[in-house]
């Protein structure tokens, strides 16, 4: 099992590595980018066994606390098989 | 007076932090990240670095060492404490103070001679600044962009938290004198107390002329005279103090 975390910037939140990836993106040639937003991709192994809510719960204080930083960024958690 | 001076994996400005300090003819000691007790500090400062690698954030892990549990006491308790640079990315992460650090805007690392206005100098951190000229202090950052929410800044605004701003050599606050892009041109604030404080500048790398500049020395000699005011009480007790005086002075 495992807990998927993906950390992006705050849309309030100037992102000039997001900016640049469009940009970089628009002069290749790729069309109809509306948006970019570069984050964090953090995956966890979980040992088996373990139950799923309780290390939903676990993980959840832990990206708010430590994983992220909730002035600037958001996250998603998943966990999966 | 003496001053505990945080001492990280990946710190470089710690040796730095204390040469300043003994130059001004007072006692500094490393104090090391796994420590849990301060000694006998009367403040401490958080230097410059790339505190664990500055993995996942700067200053994020560095947050939760043993030592930042210490300094969370201290500040607590009223105790004085300065971040510079990855320290003051460090104070942010720990809640000490408010906001973040991200990204410079052009995502260039910049290492640089800047010039600082001092928004308010009547803090523990800013007394001794003289009047009417800014500060010229070398950046090194990569992270010092300042960010926090609109309410936030209004706050800071308001109650006069902001220390230091980004200016051009005459003090007039351009953006293009803004090096990373950092809200409202912030180089530096305070907590609400006036008894933390932190800045993305090195003020440790301008405090002797041979280093091309000595501004950077008003900020700690502001340090050591709110110390010796308020050395019975502590920071909060020479801020206060520091206020009534500001306020018969007017």
């Amino acid at each position: 099992m495992k807990a998927k975390i993906v950390i992006t910037p705050k849309k309030a939140v100037l992102d000039p590595q997001g900016k640049t990836v469009q940009n970089a993106l628009e002069h290749l040639g790729y069309q109809g980018v509306a948006g970019v937003h570069v984050g964090k991709y953090i995956e966890i192994d979980l040992q088996p066994g373990t139950d799923p809510a309780a290390a939903r719960k676990a993980l959840d204080e832990a990206c708010h606390r430590f994983l992220s930083n909730p002035v600037i960024e958001d996250y998603r958690l998943e966990i999966a098989d | 007076m003496h001053f505990a001076v945080l001492q990280f994996p990946a710190s470089n400005c710690d040796q730095d932090c204390v040469h300043a300090v003994r130059m001004l003819g007072h006692t500094a000691e490393l104090v090391w990240h796994k420590d849990t007790s301060l000694g006998a500090a009367s403040a401490v400062i958080i230097p410059g670095g790339f505190s664990y690698g500055d993995y996942l954030r700067c200053g994020a892990i560095a947050r939760f060492s043993p030592v930042m549990q210490a300094v969370q006491r201290f500040a607590a308790d009223g105790g004085m404490v300065l971040g510079i640079c990855n320290g003051f990315q460090i104070l942010c992460e720990a809640g000490l103070l408010p906001g973040a650090l991200i990204r410079n805007r052009d995502l260039q690392f910049h290492c640089e001679q800047v010039f600082l206005q001092t928004a308010n100098r009547a803090t523990p951190f800013t007394r001794s600044i003289p009047e009417g000229r800014p500060l010229r202090i070398p950046i090194a950052h990569g992270e010092g962009c300042y960010f926090a929410d609109d309410a936030t800044l209004d706050r800071l605004q308001a109650n006069r938290q902001i220390l230091w701003q980004y200016c051009d050599q005459t003090g007039r606050l351009t953006d293009g004198s803004n090096p990373n892009g950092s809200v409202r041109n912030i180089a530096g604030i305070a907590n609400e107390g006036f008894t933390v404080a932190g800045l993305m500048p090195h003020p440790d790398r301008a405090s002797e002329a041979l280093l091309g500049s000595s501004d950077g020395r008003w900020i700690f000699e502001s340090m050591v005279a709110a110390l010796a005011e308020g050395s019975k009480g502590g920071g909060v007790a020479a801020a206060q103090s520091l206020g009534a005086a500001e306020l018969q002075s007017r």
